[in-house]
C-alpha cells in the first residue's frame, strides 16, 4: 500500500469561502469544511432558475457552497430531523443550470459526484471563480453524515419532496473531498481519463470484431449494423 | 404457521443491517485491494471507504445515503407456511419497507416514472419489487433484501454464438469502461454477468449474479468458475481503479449464471454492484426462530437444475 496521506496535501476551512482559500486549492487536494452548506438539485434548480422563485436563504451570505445531494433523512411529524447518510448525486446532470445559478447564488464551491466536463469548468466555473468539489468513493454517506452537527432549515420538503428539497445544515470537519477543478479549470477527473485511455486499445488488440456492430460503434442512423 | 408479524419484523431488521453493515466478503475484499493498489488516489479511495464502513456501523447510520432501491427476494421451502398466505407475505414486505424507509432512515428514492410522485415510503406500483424461488424438502422461508444503486453500471447485448469468449471479452470491456470513467459505477465492483436465457431472464440472472453471490463464490461448474476468474483479471487490468482514477482496482469479484437460451444468440448482461453491496439475509424458520446472514445463498443445486425431474 502507499501511504497516502503524507502525499496528498490536506486542507480544512470555513464556510463561506474566501477568494483565498479557493486559490490555494490544487487539484486532487483532499478538502475538509466547516460552517454551513445546503443542497440543490433538479428540483431546486427548476424552481428558482424556470419558474423565477426567490432563494429562500441569504446567498451567498450565509453559505456559497452548493452540495449536490439527496440526504438519506427523514422529518418527524414534531418537525425535528433524522439524518442518516448524505451522499452526493451525479452533478453532470445539472450542467445546463450551473451557470445561471452561480449568477443568483453567488456559490464559489459545488461538492458533487463525479465532477462535470472540462468545458463547463473553463465556460462556466472559471468565469464564475468557482471550483469542484467531488465527494470521495462515492458512498461515503456515514463520514458525511457524522460531519453534519444540525438541519439549520429544509425548504420546499412539501412541494419536491424530501429528497428534491434544498437541506441547510451546519457541517464540522465535513469530508473528506478531492478537488476536481481548480480556478483555472483543470480537472482531475480529465486528466485521469486521459492517462487510462491511452491504455485502451490494446485491450481490444487480440480480441476478434463482433458478429453484428451496433450503435456506438457508428453514430450514423443510416448505416446497416451487419 | 410463520406468523406475519414474525416476517414483517424480520423483513425489516434484514433492511435495517442491509442500510448499515457492509457484508464482511465485501468488506475484506477492499482492504485486499488497498494493499496492492498502486495508485496513491485509488488507494485514498479505499481507505476512506473502508473509514466510512467503520463509520457506519458504530454510528448506526447508512454507509451510502443513496440507499439504492431497496427490495427483496424470497425463496420459501416447499413445506413453509405463512401465516394469510404468500398475499399476506407481500404485504408484510411493503409494510417492512415502508416503515424502514422512516425509521433507519433510508432515503424515498420510488418514484412514479412519469410524474416523480414520491410517496416518501419506497412502495408504489410494482415496488419493492420481490422475486420468488423455491427449495424442495424444507420448511423455512429466507428473505434476502439488497439495496442496489440504480443508475449505472448496468448493459445488455445481444451477442451471437460466433463471437464467442471474445465478444463476451468486448462487451465486458465496453461496460466497464464505459460505467467506470469518473467511478460512475463506484466500483471496485461485484461485477455480475448474465449469460443466455430470454432477454428479460439474461437480465434477471446477471443482478442475481452481482447481488446474491458473495466475494470468493465460484461457480460449480469449472469451466465457469475460470471463466469469472479470467473475466476479472481482464477487468482489473484496464488501469482503472474507483472514482475512475489510474488504478487496478475494478472488480472486487465476478460472477456468471447461465441459463439455456436461443440456438442462434448469446444474449449477455453485465450489473455492477457497487462500493456500497448492500445484503441481508434472514431464514425464518417454521417456529419463528430468526437466523441472520450476509449470504443469501440464493443459487442452489435445484435453482440451477437442468433436468426434468428433480433429484437430489
Ligand atoms: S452506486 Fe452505490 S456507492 Fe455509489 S452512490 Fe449509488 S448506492 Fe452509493
Amino acid at each position: 500500500m502507499v501511504a497516502v496521506d503524507q502525499r496528498l496535501q490536506q486542507v480544512r476551512f470555513k464556510v463561506p469561502a474566501t477568494p483565498e482559500d479557493i486559490a490555494t486549492l490544487k487539484i486532487g487536494s483532499i478538502v475538509y469544511l466547516d460552517g454551513v452548506i445546503y443542497t440543490g438539485r433538479e428540483g431546486v434548480y427548476n424552481r428558482v432558475i424556470e419558474q423565477g422563485e426567490r432563494i429562500p436563504l441569504e446567498l451567498p451570505a450565509v453559505s456559497n457552497v452548493n452540495f449536490h445531494c439527496s440526504p438519506a433523512a427523514a422529518i418527524e411529524p414534531d418537525g425535528s430531523y433524522n439524518v442518516g447518510g448524505v451522499t452526493a448525486t451525479a452533478s453532470f446532470r445539472f450542467s445546463k443550470w450551473m451557470g445561471k445559478w452561480f449568477e443568483l447564488s453567488g456559490a464559489k464551491i459545488i461538492i458533487g459526484k463525479g465532477g462535470m466536463s472540462g468545458q463547463d469548468y473553463r465556460d462556466l466555473f472559471v468565469p464564475a471563480g468557482a471550483i469542484y468539489l467531488t465527494t470521495v468513493g462515492y458512498g461515503t454517506g456515514a463520514l458525511l453524515g457524522r460531519g453534519i452537527k444540525r438541519v439549520i432549515d429544509v425548504f420546499w420538503a412539501e412541494e419536491l419532496g424530501n429528497a428534491q428539497a434544498m437541506w441547510v445544515f451546519e457541517v464540522q470537519n465535513f469530508g473528506p473531498f478531492l478537488v476536481d477543478s481548480d480556478l483555472e479549470g483543470n480537472s482531475l477527473f480529465e486528466q485521469q481519463g486521459q492517462l487510462i485511455n491511452a491504455n485502451l486499445e490494446s485491450l481490444y488488440a487480440d480480441l476478434k470484431p463482433p458478429a453484428l456492430s451496433r450503435f456506438g460503434e457508428t453514430d450514423n442512423r443510416k448505416d446497416e449494423l451487419i | 404457521m410463520i406468523p406475519y408479524d414474525c416476517i414483517e419484523q424480520a423483513a425489516f431488521n434484514i433492511m435495517e443491517r442491509a442500510a448499515i453493515d457492509i457484508p464482511e466478503d465485501y468488506r475484506q475484499s477492499i482492504v485486499e485491494l488497498a494493499d496492492t493498489e498502486q495508485s496513491e488516489l485509488s488507494c485514498f479511495v479505499l481507505k476512506t471507504m473502508i473509514e466510512n464502513y467503520g463509520a457506519a456501523t458504530a454510528d448506526r447510520r447508512p454507509m451510502c445515503a443513496d440507499t439504492g432501491l431497496p427490495r427483496y427476494y424470497v425463496k420459501v421451502g416447499n413445506d413453509a407456511r405463512p401465516e394469510g398466505g404468500f398475499i399476506a407475505l407481500e404485504k408484510a414486505l411493503r409494510s417492512a419497507t415502508a416503515r424502514a424507509t422512516h425509521d433507519i432512515p433510508l432515503r424515498p428514492n420510488r418514484v412514479h416514472p412519469l410524474w416523480r410522485t414520491d410517496l416518501n415510503n419506497n412502495v408504489g406500483i410494482n415496488a419493492p419489487e420481490i422475486d420468488w424461488s423455491f427449495e424442495p424438502d424444507v420448511d423455512w422461508i429466507d428473505l434476502t433484501t439488497v439495496h442496489k444503486g440504480g443508475l449505472f453500471g448496468t448493459d445488455y447485448r445481444m451477442l451471437f454464438p460466433g463471437d464467442g469468449i471474445d465478444g463476451i471479452k468486448r462487451f465486458l470491456l465496453d461496460a466497464l469502461i464505459a460505467f467506470g470513467k469518473r467511478g460512475l459505477a463506484c466500483q471496485p465492483a461485484i461485477v455480475g454477468v448474465g449469460l443466455g436465457g430470454s432477454k428479460d431472464a439474461c437480465m434477471v440472472l446477471g443482478k442475481q449474479a452481482a447481488c446474491l453471490r458473495i466475494v470468493g463464490d465460484r461457480h460449480p461448474d469449472p469451466k465457469i468458475a475460470k471463466l469469472e476468474m479470467e473475466l476479472k483479471d481482464l477487468g482489473n487490468s484496464i488501469g482503472m481503479g474507483p472514482m475512475g482514477f489510474v488504478g487496478s482496482s475494478m472488480v472486487a469479484d465476478l460472477h456468471i449464471e447461465v441459463g439455456y437460451t436461443h440456438t442462434g444468440g448469446m444474449p449477455m448482461s453485465v450489473h455492477t454492484f457497487c462500493l456500497a453491496s448492500r445484503r441481508a439475509t434472514v431464514r425464518i424458520h417454521a417456529d419463528g426462530h430468526l437466523e441472520y446472514r450476509t449470504d443469501p445463498q440464493w443459487f442452489s443445486k435445484y435453482s440451477r437444475r437442468e433436468t426434468v425431474e428433480w433429484s437430489q
